[in-house]
């Protein structure tokens, strides 16, 4: 099994290597084809994985691989943990990456940087394996920091477009401070259970539940915290969101790759992988639960006024991840992982189509400008049906079940603002619905607002594209209906999480459970079906209609209206205060401590005594053979005298 | 495996397999030597190629070998082991490389004669004789057979007056300390009565040593330890170093800057660990002194040179310090990171000289660092070698350089001599400086020269992998360093 780990992860980056290095020459053709068949390779190894893993139900895989480097008691190596968890994870991520590959065939076509954008998600996709598949700390950060280059790398693809550079600069910056603090919350791991062994950690944690630091803060709190600092600026949680919709600057592939399916969910995974350590902090659980709670209820309420298709795609990426960590929050960390890869499906889905309209109207990608597309691109618009149908959670689709559930853990958790939270997961419903409607309708339906040049071209995507949209469809339909019942009740992923006694949510929604298709029929007289009913309602009126009330609303509430267009004001905020402030204080450090104090005075001051003691020793190279020769012979008569006379008992006396 | 090789060679001197490298080798030299007499000038390359194929099966043979654990013949004056056979091995792939770089240098500079290949031929028979010597009188064979080749070689360039005066001063000094190192031999075979270096050991670590006896081999001791410092390079026996270096045409200062270092510490490890191993107080006192005077002597006195190849010299004198300060710790795990440093210094010395070659492949010496101007615009491909070389060599992760700096480190501290780490740190960071001017200067000056350096498709992919390793070792140490354990 071993070679077989090794194989998956290794097939990419091989194919990534050569993508990279030998892409001109080998031309477009080849280099598509052999980073297609390194991520093809780790699909079907991965789909024998989670053969093996989870259906066949055997133990799991631990074994370190490679030992990096040993000091002192530390060792730190290359290892692989796959168990349940890690399978569900690698299925997801090399079927998206497959599907993404293959649809940059058609997107990146006319693209000058072909081979190159090959090889960025190839390397991208043996990052995330490493990511997924690590059984320590350590490996786990390179390949989260990894992944997080590529994202930087992809973002800013576009290198001459100048909002792209500035994209990928915030990304960058943004996702320094989560990870600032994810590695001080490795730093703190080390620091008390002198390993980062994963399993070791989890064995020995009920060692630390005690132990307080610096002025009674618990702990396993603060362990916990940072390392969710970190899952924020990764998955951009409130108020380290703001590099997500900029990200939306890079390739349309990408986003559904990377800041849909895989990356973004990254910190989702870590915490369900960390789910022994959450669960003995009750205040890190709940700081959790509320982090995802605004972010979902907030972004969403961001997607309803954007206008740039992918725009709204984000926002609404960014308030899933949300309804994600309120699972981890409330302790369903299943249903956490199953809304993971549900939403991976269809907002892949989403992505792709909205990146094959952004092709098919020569890169415009304002909904404004959009409009009665459903007759000319008949696959795209039914595939994008069922992603959103999805994403609101329509009965029966794939969304509806991971959704609910989230709604449902929350209904019935212990945790203090749950019932908070509880309100704002529903209006999220009404929210998701209303945006994703509003989008689809402008773009699909009524009357076409695209300019006669475009109109006249306007033609349904090639088959590289199409495929993959109608491959991904499939599962955005009907993963849901299959999985339910064994991800979250019978036992797939128990083994890999693990859930405290107190935290009852998991068991009561387990013992409500019935089947699949009684969740359909029960869910005409639940709150969120009618919250979902109501948006679909709402974004037709508005956006088919009566457009003109949208306007009316618009002039009506000017005060929220701006505070949305304004994304609450994030921005602005970092702009003054973090931005300025830091040039200020960079400023002081550069002219005070920097040009005077270092660079004066400790710099050219050791640099001038360095030079003034190799100036002394140089002269003994005279060049002369009998001055060396001298030299060597009066060095030795030093050290023999030296051996000779010095030491405790020396082995001649001195002469006086 | 043993029964394999002894299948190979069936008859009663059975054990002359285990210096089946050697035998070879030797025939090879006299073989070339022939057929190059007959070769007209045109030809000259058939000898250079015969001597790399010489190398690569010594390699090969000397490869088959490891794994026949200790293996004492000649009347116990030759031994082979693991040790030996990977040193050899080591050494053989070194000379591969060395000789790859060198090929169009000496076509240019008129040097592509048959004896430049049978003497750097003679001189690897040589380094192979001290790495397998097991008793006095070999390793001084040995030693003497590396050192004649390497007077004549440096000298080969007859119509130049430095390289006459390199080779002259060497062959001085070199003798001086020749006879300082066989002066402490012989009263080392005075005392015990034999030159075997088993039987020297038995005789050091018996606990009826009279006083007197004890002061003789002390005696003998510092004038061995002054032989091989001499040979390294180390400082106060390091006046040498840059002279030679400088004077030298490159192609040998490359091969006297490497392959020769190996040799230097498999005579020290059997001299000193093997043979004199009781006495281990004495000379880590000694390799002390020895290790910080190189170090601070190289890193400082570096700063000042504008020379390429006297800064390398200076850089190597900083290295061997390096190397005896892990010999110094007198534990398996220091001796283990002193063998892992010197390979690594070998790797590193060899890609820098070879691109330094390269900037001399133009028909005349260009030595200065300033001629590294704007290389980056020139060639960048080789600009990001030297990079690669220049950052490994100071010592900056995940560069194989660092490793070999943190191991000897670590073991320095877990020995206790905290505050020897801590000098030897200081004076990295100073090193630091001169690494640092050459990357600086290729990236960041300009220069009036904008033509690219030619240079042959052979030396390119060489060199490509040369410094590739660097960074490949640098991500994978502890396999390699499994390895320069295994030796002990």
């Amino acid at each position: 099994m071993k070679l077989l780990y090794l194989t998956i992860v290794l097939a990419p980056l091989i194919g990534s290597i050569f993508a990279g290095f030998l892409g001109n020459v080998l031309g477009r053709k080849a280099t598509h084809s052999i980073t297609i068949l390194g991520v093809l390779i780790s699909t079907v190894l991965s789909l024998y994985a989670f053969n093996y893993h989870v259906l066949e139900g055997n133990s799991a895989f631990n074994q370190n691989i490679y030992t990096w480097l040993a000091f002192g008691d530390l060792s730190i190596s290359v290892g692989f943990l796959v168990d349940n968890l890690t399978a569900v994870m690698l299925v997801v991520v090399s079927f998206v990456s497959l599907m993404v590959h293959i649809y940059t065939i058609g997107y990146m076509h006319d693209d000058d940087g072909y081979t190159k954008f090959f090889s960025y998600i190839s390397l991208f996709t043996f990052a995330m394996f490493m990511l997924v598949m690590s059984n320590n700390f350590m490996q786990l950060f390179f390949g989260w920091e990894a992944v997080g280059l590529v994202s930087y790398l992809l973002i800013g693809f576009w290198h001459h477009k100048e909002s792209a550079v500035e994209a990928n600069l915030k990304a960058f910056l943004v996702n320094r401070v989560g990870d600032l603090g994810f590695l001080l919350g490795i730093a703190l791991v080390l620091m008390y259970f002198n390993t980062l062994d994963y399993a070791q950690v989890f064995n020995n944690v009920n060692n630390i539940t005690g132990i307080t630091i610096v002025d009674d803060w618990s702990l396993i709190t603060t362990i916990c915290i940072l390392l969710f600092i970190g899952a924020m600026g990764k998955s951009a949680q409130v108020p380290l969101h703001v590099w997500l919709p900029g990200s939306m600057e890079g390739p349309t592939p990408i986003s559904a790759l990377i800041h849909a399916a895989t990356m973004v969910t990254a910190g989702i995974f870590m915490v369900s992988r960390m789910s022994p350590l959450f669960e003995l902090s009750e205040t890190a659980l709940t700081f959790v639960m509320i982090i995802g709670a605004i972010t979902a209820l907030f972004m969403g309420l961001l997607g309803i006024v954007q206008n740039d298709i992918k725009r709204v795609v984000a926002y609404s990426t960014l308030s899933q991840l949300g309804y994600m960590t309120v699972a981890l929050g409330v302790s369903a960390y299943s249903v956490a992982i199953f809304h993971l890869m549900t939403h991976a499906f269809f907002k892949a889905l989403l992505f792709l189509a909205a990146g094959s309209v952004i092709v098919a109207m020569h890169h415009e990608q304002d909904i404004r400008k959009m409009g009665g597309l459903k007759s000319k691109m008949p696959i795209t618009y039914w595939t994008s049906l069922i992603g959103s149908l999805a994403l609101i959670g329509f009965p029966g689709f794939a969304g509806f079940y991971s959704k609910d559930m989230i709604i449902e853990a929350v209904h019935y958790s212990q945790l203090p603002y749950a019932d908070w939270v509880y309100f704002a997961v529903i209006a999220g419903v009404f929210i998701t619905a209303f945006y994703s409607f509003r989008m689809f309708f402008m773009v699909f339906h009524g009357e076409s607002r695209v300019d006669k040049h475009t109109e006249s071209h306007l033609h349904e995507s090639p088959w590289s594209i199409t495929i993959p949209l109608i491959a991904l469809a499939i599962p955005s339909a009907f993963i849901g209906f299959y999985t339910i019942e064994p991800m979250l009740f019978t036992g797939w992923l128990e083994s890999a999480i693990s859930i405290g006694p107190s935290h009852t949510s998991m068991e009561i929604l387990k013992s409500h459970f019935i089947s699949a298709l009684e969740l359909i029929s029960h869910s005409i007289v639940t709150w969120p079906f009618w919250m979902m009913i109501l948006g679909v309602i709402t974004a037709w009126i508005f956006s088919l209609y009566r457009t003109e009330w949208a306007d009316w609303i618009k002039n009506k509430f000017k005060g929220i209206n701006y505070i949305l267009e304004s994304l609450y004001g994030f921005d602005r905020f970092n702009e003054i205060f973090f931005v300025n402030g830091f040039k200020r204080l960079g400023e002081f450090f550069w002219k005070v401590t920097d040009a005077g104090l270092i660079d004066k005075t400790l710099v050219n001051g050791s640099a001038k005594l360095a030079g003034f003691f190799g100036s002394l020793i140089r002269p003994i190279q005279t060049g002369f053979v009998y001055h060396y020769a001298f030299f060597m012979i009066l060095s030795l008569l030093f050290i023999l005298t030296w051996v000779l006379y010095s030491g405790e008992n020396p082995l001649l006396g001195l002469p006086f | 495996m043993s029964n394999t090789a002894q299948n190979l060679f069936q008859f009663d001197t059975s054990t002359l397999v285990f210096a089946l490298p050697e035998i070879f080798l030797l025939s090879s030299i006299v073989v070339i030597l022939l057929i190059d007499v007959f070769l007209k000038k045109s030809f000259k390359n058939i000898t250079y190629y015969l001597s790399q194929i010489a190398i690569f099966i010594t390699a090969l043979l000397s490869y088959s070998l490891i794994g026949n654990g200790e293996q004492i013949i000649f009347s116990g004056s030759f031994i082979h082991d693991d040790l030996a056979a990977i040193f050899k091995v080591a050494m053989m792939v070194a000379s591969i490389v060395v000789l790859v770089y060198s090929r169009t240098y000496l076509n240019i500079h008129n040097l592509f004669k048959g004896e430049y290949f049978v003497l750097v031929l003679l001189a690897i028979l040589g380094m192979m004789v001290m790495v397998s010597g097991y008793s006095l009188l070999t390793l001084y064979l040995g030693l003497e057979i590396l050192s004649l080749s390497l007077y004549t070689l440096i000298a080969i360039a007859r119509s130049r007056a430095n390289a006459v005066e390199a080779g002259l001063k060497y062959f001085v000094l070199g003798a001086i300390a020749s006879g300082l190192l066989l002066y402490g031999m012989s009263m080392i075979y005075g005392i015990n009565g034999s030159l075997n270096i088993s039987e020297i050991a038995q005789f050091a670590s018996g606990a009826s040593l009279q006083s007197s006896q004890q002061l003789i081999l002390n005696f003998g001791l510092v004038f061995i330890v002054i032989g091989v410092a001499f040979k390294l390079g180390a400082v106060p026996f390091h006046n040498w170093v840059p002279d030679v270096y400088q004077g030298s045409p490159t192609s040998v200062t490359m091969f006297l800057s490497s392959v020769p270092k190996i040799a230097a510490v498999a005579m020290l490890i059997r001299l000193l660990i093997e043979g004199l191993g009781s006495l281990q107080d004495y000379w880590s006192d000694l390799f002390i002194a020895l290790a910080i005077l190189s170090i601070g002597v190289g890193s400082l006195v570096a700063l000042m040179q504008s020379n390429i190849k006297r800064m390398l010299a200076y850089s190597t004198i900083s290295h061997i310090g390096f190397i005896l300060l892990g010999f110094a710790t007198g534990t398996m795990t220091g001796y283990g990171s002193a063998v892992f440093y010197v390979f690594t210094y070998v790797l590193m010395s060899i890609a820098a000289f070879g691109v330094v070659i390269l900037l001399n492949n133009k028909g005349f010496e260009s030595e200065l660092i300033s001629d590294f101007k704007g290389l980056s615009k020139r060639s960048p491909w080789f600009a990001l070698m030297m990079l690669i070389i220049m950052l490994s060599m100071a010592g900056i992760p995940p560069f194989i350089g660092f490793y070999s700096k943190f191991f000897i480190l670590q073991q320095v501290v877990n020995s206790g001599f905290i505050e020897l780490a801590i000098i030897a740190v200081i004076f990295a960071v100073i090193s630091a400086y001169y690494y640092l001017q050459i990357i600086k200067s290729m990236y960041f000056d300009e220069s009036d020269n904008t033509s690219p350096i030619s240079s042959s498709m052979d030396t390119q992919l060489v060199l490509s992998i040369n410094a590739v390793l660097i960074l490949a070792v640098g991500l994978f140490p502890n396999y390699w360093m499994n390895i320069a354990l295994s030796v002990f």
